[in-house]
């Protein structure tokens, strides 16, 4: 979709050196931004917010995996969001398993949703595949309002934080905070790392040119699954991580406007850049948290940001920066 | 463009640190309320502003604030989400030190708050909720229930109706848990109070706008009564579609809501309403007091007159300030659970409720009231909207204690 638009204007900046672990060196610096950002503000800012954009931000990364470097607009992203946070919730409330263990059972679930549904999904391309994914998406909330251990209207609520590994309690923000924060390290690297595999090589050619990728030998659909299915389960861990991080997993977080707000988080910082969807997710929570107070004024408010975004940033606010400086972010 | 971006981004930077500044200055001598609801969508009208207005009212009422207490009050949109809900209670506990949360309306999102209240020891005094999980599976020593639940919906309009006449009942039933769970309650009434359930028709859940086909099942089963367990907007497609069908006609039939608010009734209208039977605790023209308290209430955001939430809200302060007043306003910031022991331990009385008290589980008791919507023809004046068919007394209203499965100890 936007996917070939945001790269165009990057063709040469691909062969540019690699400093240090497959980034460049504006890369490593804004890394080490986004670093120091990450440790310094929790001293100064609300932690709950803090984990509430960086959950946030795994999500838009594990969603700009698939948009930005397999040219994939999934329109069901919530389904896995919102599972993982059922997953972790239930295995952490009822199961009585640590935090940790909970997040990943979350993904884990998450990524067998994605294969189950990726496996159908990427037989099209285009509107057609959003709309499968969206379909599908709703068919996973309708089950979620019915199914006994989600609670329907209810959701999950009160799921203890518990103690990280059993031994390290989790009561306090601050504690909470590091491990989401290592949490999402990982996560944002493991994409990195994915993004500069030769896996990911062949992603970005099949979002470049998909018959010449089938052309030269490559099993794009194999490929592509691979891709959703990996996308899906970072995002059942974004989703596990924010039940664990308040306690609840409700019917929000599996409604198809959950689907649109990830979109909206990763085309506002950037499709396809690496720091992108983080500053895009950084950007909708905060402004939802400081504009709760005007009501329903802030979903118009975040519908001019995309008109806007859409109409004269159309790289996003960290594509803008990196189209400025001639760098890739 | 160098320039204004950074200019841009550095009072970006800025502003949520200014904002937590002004926020850490305090006053030991302050007592905070949060209200927290709806302001923006399908219960803005029985809760958002009006309860605020209701609120500031109790605290004027209660004259706390000339033996020198301030008393502040914030307000935030939960937008319906549990998520929302439960981020912005914890901003208000940890940085804002609001020391009572009031209203939430929303199950989902009053069981949340619910859980973060009596983790930091504060007070939750919920108005707007119909759960009756708050007093009874998730019961806390922090949360006061004010104004109804489903199970007192449920045993008013259930038993109450059938004593009118209303024997036989079909139930057209939102398919999910609280629809279930409004059904079942309801029916149980129904056959204790010796009336009959001939049937019951699930509607998808969410999703559902034409009603027609259930309607004809329930007009099909000729059963006197047909109750509505469903909410929101489910409520007023199904209400405003039998009334286009005439399923009430000839006065054979009668309509029961569940959960609807004399603001349902409003917006719906009278032509469509009529003949609705519903519950609630709290009519403004039920007597000469709760006339009183309209009247001293003014005008009202939307030129509403004030719903059952709205006055649980002002009632529930009221009594709370009370309690302040009683045990200093340091102790009862200091403690969430020792305020809440002393609103139970003080009966209550209020213009709106009439007396009452709070019971070890976190109950309000007070009457529930049984009303039938009045025709076009009955209705004199602006806002004249029910006839009381019934009242249930304080100690039958609710659930008895120890039904719930509530594990707080008895006082």
């Amino acid at each position: 979709m936007a996917g070939p638009a945001a790269a165009g204007a990057f063709e040469g900046i691909d062969a540019e050196k690699e400093a240090l672990w497959g980034f460049t060196k504006p890369q490593l610096l804004a890394f080490g931004v986004m670093l120091a950002f990450i440790v310094i503000s929790p001293f100064y800012l609300y932690p709950v917010f803090l984990m509430k954009v960086l959950c946030f931000a795994l999500f838009a990364c594990a969603f700009n995996l698939l948009i930005g470097y397999v040219g994939l607009l999934s329109f069901g992203h919530a389904a896995y969001f919102g599972m993982g946070g059922y997953l972790a919730g239930h295995a952490a409330k009822v199961w009585g398993a640590t935090p940790e263990v909970s997040i990943l059972i979350g993904g884990f679930v998450a990524g067998l949703l994605g294969w189950a549904i990726g496996a159908l999904a990427i037989r099209r391309q285009g509107i057609y595949f959003a709309m499968i994914t969206l379909a599908m998406a709703q068919m996973v909330y309708f089950f979620c309002v019915q199914a006994p251990f989600t609670n329907g209207e209810d959701g999950i609520q009160a799921i203890p934080r518990g103690a990280f590994l059993g031994q390290y309690s989790l009561a306090s923000d601050f504690t909470l905070y590091w491990m989401v924060a290592g949490i999402f390290l990982l996560g944002f690297l493991f994409i990195h790392r994915v993004i500069h595999s030769p896996f990911g090589q062949v992603m970005k050619a099949i979002r470049e040119n998909e018959p010449r990728a089938i052309s030269l030998g490559y099993r794009v659909d194999d490929y592509k699954l691979m891709a959703f299915v990996i996308s899906a389960a970072l995002s059942g861990v974004a989703g596990g991580t924010k039940a664990i991080v308040f306690g609840i997993a409700t019917l929000t977080d599996v409604f198809w406007t959950m689907s649109g707000e990830v979109v909206l988080m990763s085309l506002v910082g950037g499709l396809g850049t690496l720091f992108g969807p983080v500053a895009g997710a950084a950007i909708i929570i905060t402004m939802q948290n400081y504009l709760a107070e005007f009501g329903a004024w802030v979903t118009v408010i975040q519908g001019v940001i995309f008109v806007l975004c859409v109409l004269a940033f159309r790289r996003g606010v960290i594509g803008e920066i990196g189209r400025v400086l001639k760098v890739r972010l | 463009m160098n320039l204004n971006r950074r200019t841009i981004l550095s009072a970006a930077a800025a502003t949520p640190l200014l904002g937590a500044r002004g926020a850490r200055a305090q006053a030991a001598n302050t007592i905070r309320i949060g209200i927290l609801n709806d302001q923006s969508g399908l219960y803005r009208d029985l809760s958002g502003p009006g309860s605020t207005q209701a609120v500031r009212m109790a605290i004027q009422e209660s004259g706390i604030t000339q033996r020198g207490v301030n008393v502040e009050v914030v307000q935030a949109d939960h937008q319906n989400r549990p998520d929302v809900g439960a981020t912005v209670v914890r901003q208000w506990i940890d940085r804002d030190n609001v020391d009572v949360i009031v209203d939430v309306p929303t199950s989902s999102v009053a069981l949340a708050v619910n859980t973060i209240v009596r983790e930091k020891n504060k007070v939750f005094l919920n108005s707007g909720a119909a759960t009756s999980d708050l007093t009874g599976a998730a019961c806390s020593p922090n949360t006061i229930h004010w104004t109804y639940d489903t199970w007192m919906l449920a045993r008013s309009t259930g038993g109450a109706m059938v004593r009118a006449g209303g024997q036989t009942w079909f139930f057209i039933t939102a398919d999910y848990a609280f629809g279930h769970a409004l059904e079942r309650d309801t029916a149980e009434f129904v056959r204790s109070a010796g009336g009959r359930v001939l049937g019951q028709v699930r509607t998808p859940f969410p999703g559902t706008t034409d009603f027609s086909s259930f309607l004809l099942q329930a007009q099909a089963s000729r059963a006197q009564v047909v109750g509505l367990a469903n909410a929101g907007g489910d409520t007023i497609n199904s209400i405003k579609q039998a009334a286009e069908f005439g399923l009430t006609r000839g006065g054979r039939t009668k309509l029961a809501g569940l959960l609807v608010f004399i603001t349902d009734v409003h917006s719906l209208g009278l032509q469509t309403a009529q003949g609705l039977v519903l519950t609630e605790t709290f009519y403004w023209d039920l007597n000469d007091k709760t006339r009183a308290f309209t009247t001293r209430l003014g005008a009202m955001p939307g030129n509403i007159k004030p719903s059952m939430v709205q006055a649980g809200c002002y009632s529930a302060v009221l009594h709370y300030l009370k309690a302040v007043g009683d045990m200093g306003v340091s102790a009862a910031k200091a403690s969430g659970l020792e305020a809440v022991n002393r609103m139970k331990a003080m009966p209550t009385d209020d213009d709106a409720f009439g007396p009452g008290s709070v019971r070890s589980d976190g109950r309000k008791l007070h009457p529930s009231y049984l009303f039938e919507v009045k025709t076009p023809a009955e209705s004199r004046a602006p806002w004249d909207y029910y006839k009381l068919l019934g009242t249930t007394a304080a100690t039958d209203s609710f659930r008895p204690l120890g039904e719930g499965g509530c594990t707080l100890p008895r006082s």
